[in-house]
């Protein structure tokens, strides 16, 4: 074991990070592990084993990732199992992302609030898209918004997660933006993953679609839906470079569904400095970045008290919003 | 012919030493993990995708392991189902109606082989259906919209009479207690959440595994001990005759036509996203009793009642591949596993993956053909050796199968809370079965029920709350039309079939004594 750490301080020195790696030798996880608050296949899954793997190929961590899927309750019952069975165990992950604060802000993790866990970093964002069927007669972004404040009951905006779930939250934040008074009005319907949603679109059932860039990638390609809209803060590099931004068409707003980790409330100081350094020299990897580029993820590189900030301003900005649409009094 | 180049090509692809043994092990293990309560195709797959990682495979050989596993368990289902009352995963269901009856009839050997083969038939079929029609059905997939999707459940539920030969309104009891049991968790429509009494665990909902295993094995266990050491245990106790192990000629005669008209129906099911293999099998039983049962065998123990859901829930598996490889839309909890797998090898599934990786696919369709020959050449011998299960003496068994679901259901989520709710389940199911309720449309309600329920609700939220929409087109007119006449039918009908099931039973009477 001390021969894979001390090869996991090689490869931290190579990436120019050695003070970093030097904090780190307070502490050494001996088993570690990271929850998957769902089932095999979705997105939290893919965000521990991708990441416990990488970790590992990079030396960080001395033995393999053990992954636990705990499912149950949109990730409530893995916070709950952390907040109250596991609250000062240092070996410890657990996935996070957007749809953790969501359910944060919105009281759905009963009796939970964000500060009973520690925020350790991010790994990515996935941008959210507004997309139409290719044959569409919808032009741009404004254009959709200008119909849905004629007839709300025109269009039909389908989406992979539940009502008052990110997706829906997504388009809520577009249409405020676009002057739309009652958002409430705005027709969502919830379907089981963006894929579902993407196949009624296509299908005719649906006027418009919202989800992460992620998702769409495949039907991008394939030329089967227009992108009218990505709600990231610029235009984002590489292959989806041609798609504009809802700022530049005068609808300010961003919706970036984040990736990234918590751990333990009571997790020692040196395991969470090792473990928010863990991540941000992952993020720094080779490695991570192809990882990055091949699902879509958008940079979004932020550890340890930065990423704690962010995940607050994140859950109080959804708290607001969940209150003007009535998800919460 | 194009087409045959690129499936030999596969072929190429799939046939080298590593890809068949891979093939063969996910065959094994699937088959093993099929066949246990509570390890179904879905959880097989994830717990070897570690394995597949670990072994620094490419993206086809991972692919032929995990679907070797997936087609593996589709088989393994079954074993269970026919020996022990038992479903060894969701479609597996439909095969007890029939399989035990064989089972106890003494002719366990029988059922187990000609489910093989009629496995063998629908997984064969549909992988040509995958291969021929996979880009054309896309648009079959495009036809349902949410108001098509509530037509065909309905259909499953209006059908429902005919599965459960006992009494109707207790069958009717039963689907209604399990569509209630469908509404716990939060209702993605509004965000609320549904019966869930401030309990988080209870907010996805209930997890039909959970569910199958308390009321079908845990239930089992309790009869069992309900009658411990008394003589009725030992004259329920199944003989142990295990009878011929290859099916007849004219067994398999009669039953081809089954399977065949089967095989169509579950691929259609698979290829719809929303659908999937417990619709599969479950239609195609429930038809296939409409259409053939004209002695009222079916339920009983009738052959054909084995073929038809294992021949249909196979087909769904190699239906179901085609949403995901064509759309990226999973039509399975099993292929939405596969398709995480294929995004962490960097593959993008949709309508581009045929065009842009060709030797994924057609080596993966080529593994399946190669899996398929395996599993049954696999399986025809080790008949002998599952059904000496039936040996096992069941003060041995029961404890034994009391924790294989224990331990199946705990692997599932880590949760202590499931094992609580599976032990409700065994209780409820055990009460149920002594007031002679059918527990299979509890299922079934459990299983298809939200579904239902969410794609009503999306069809008149589309549509503004205006309910015609859910007869506003001719798939769901003719799918509405199928219903009711499987509905109606029977009613009018069901005075000469009940007149000649009593004659069959009387002549079944006869023979026994």
């Amino acid at each position: 074991m001390t021969i894979t750490f001390r090869r996991g301080l090689i490869a931290a020195a190579f990436l120019g990070t050695a003070p970093a790696a030097l904090m780190a030798q307070d502490f050494t996880p001996q088993n570690p592990e990271c929850i998957a608050p769902a089932n095999p296949g979705g997105g939290w899954d893919f965000t521990c084993r991708q990441v416990g793997k990488t970790l590992q190929d990079l030396g960080l961590i001395p033995s393999t990732m053990q992954v636990v899927n705990l499912a149950g309750g949109g990730g409530g019952v893995a916070f709950a199992e952390v907040v109250n069975k596991r609250k000062d165990d240092n070996d410890l992950i657990v996935a996070a992302s957007s749809a953790t604060a969501t359910r944060l802000a919105q009281n759905a993790y009963p009796g939970n609030t964000m500060d009973q866990v520690r925020w350790l970093g991010s790994v990515g964002a996935d941008y959210g898209v507004i997309a139409v069927a290719a044959d569409s007669e919808v032009q741009d972004l404004p254009h959709l918004m200008e119909m849905i404040k004629a007839d709300p009951t025109s269009i039909s905006i389908g989406g992979g997660s539940a009502v008052g779930g990110w997706d829906h939250l997504k388009v809520l934040i577009a249409a405020q933006e676009a002057g739309i008074e009652e958002v409430r009005g705005v027709k969502y319907i919830a379907f089981d993953g963006g894929g579902e949603a993407v196949t009624q679109l296509l299908g005719g059932s649906l006027q418009a679609f919202t989800g992460d860039l992620s998702e769409s990638t495949g039907f991008i390609e394939s030329g089967d839906i227009r992108v009218l809209a990505v709600l990231a803060p610029e235009r984002l590099e590489g292959e989806y470079s041609d798609i504009p931004t809802a700022k530049e068409q005068g609808i300010d707003a961003v919706g970036a569904n984040w990736r990234g980790f918590y751990g333990p409330g009571d997790m020692s100081e040196e395991a969470y400095d090792y473990w928010a350094n863990s991540i941000d020299q992952l993020y720094a990897s080779d490695e991570w970045q192809a990882i990055m580029e091949a699902n879509g993820l958008a940079p979004l590189d932020l550890q340890g008290e930065e990423f704690q900030a962010f995940v607050q301003d994140s859950v109080s900005e959804i708290t607001e919003l969940s209150k003007e649409i009535g998800i919460i009094q | 012919m194009e087409l045959l180049a690129s499936l030999g090509d596969g072929f190429a692809v799939a046939l080298t030493w590593q890809n068949l043994g891979l093939a063969l092990m996910g065959c094994f293990l699937g088959t093993i993990m099929g066949a246990l309560p509570g390890l179904g195709p879905s959880n097989g797959v994830a717990i070897l995708i570690p394995l597949a990682f670990t072994l620094g495979l490419g993206a086809t050989p991972s692919l032929i392991l995990l679907t070797s596993v997936y087609y593996g368990a589709m088989y393994g289902g079954r074993i269970s189902s026919i020996l022990l009352n038992i479903p060894g995963d969701e479609p597996a269901m439909m095969t007890c109606l029939d399989g035990y009856p064989m089972a106890r009839n003494g002719r366990a050997g029988e059922a187990l082989a000609l489910s093989g083969v009629a496995s063998f038939v629908g997984a064969f079929f549909a992988t040509w259906g995958l291969v021929m029609l996979a880009p054309q059905l896309v648009k079959v997939a495009l036809l349902f919209g949410p108001a098509e999707y509530f037509a065909l459940f309905a259909l499953a539920f209006m059908t429902l009479g005919g599965v459960s030969s006992t009494n109707q309104a207790k069958s009717a009891f039963a689907a209604a207690l399990g569509l209630g049991l469908a509404m716990v968790g939060v209702d993605t429509q509004t965000g609320v959440p549904r019966f869930t009494f401030g309990e988080v665990h209870l907010y996805d909902g209930i997890d039909f595994l959970v569910a199958i295993v308390g009321l079908f094995a845990l239930s089992e266990v309790f009869i069992f001990l309900e009658h411990r050491g008394t003589d009725k245990d030992a004259s329920t106790a199944p003989k142990l005759n295990i009878g011929r192990i290859t099916p007849s000629w004219k067994v398999l005669k009669s039953c081809t036509p089954t399977m065949l008209r089967t095989t169509v129906l579950g691929f259609i099911a698979g290829v719809l996203p929303g659908a999937g293999a417990s619709l599969g099998s479950f239609i195609s039983y429930s038809m296939e009793k409409k259409l053939v049962d004209r002695e009222g065998t079916f339920g009983t123990g009738d052959p054909r009642g084995v073929a038809a859901p294992e021949a249909g829930n196979n087909a769904a598996a190699g239906g179901a591949l085609v949403p995901m490889l064509a759309l990226g839309v999973p039509g399975s909890g099993t292929t939405a596993v596969l398709l995480a797998v294929l995004l962490s090898l960097n593959i993008t599934p949709g309508p581009l993956l045929f065009t842009q990786n060709p030797d994924v696919v057609w080596g993966l369709i080529a593994a399946l053909f190669i899996g398929n020959v395996m599993l049954l050449a696999m399986n025809i011998p080790m008949v002998g050796l599952f059904v000496r299960v039936l040996m096992v003496p069941p003060r041995i068994l029961m404890p034994i199968v009391a924790m294989v679901s224990f331990v199946g259901i705990y692997g599932i989520s880590g949760s202590s809370f499931d094992l609580m709710v599976m032990i409700a389940f065994g209780v409820a199911g055990w009460v149920l079965r002594k007031l002679d309720v059918p527990l299979v449309p509890v299922i079934l309600g459990t299983l298809l029920g939200n579904a239902m329920e969410v794609n009503m609700r999306r069809a008149v939220t589309i549509a503004d709350g205006d309910y015609s929409v859910l007869f506003g087109s001719w798939l769901t007119l003719a799918l509405w039309a199928v219903a009711i006449i499987g509905f109606v039918l029977p009613i009018f009908v069901g005075g000469v079939v009940k007149a000649r099931m009593r004659g069959a039973a009387q002549r079944e009477a006869a023979i026994t004594d």
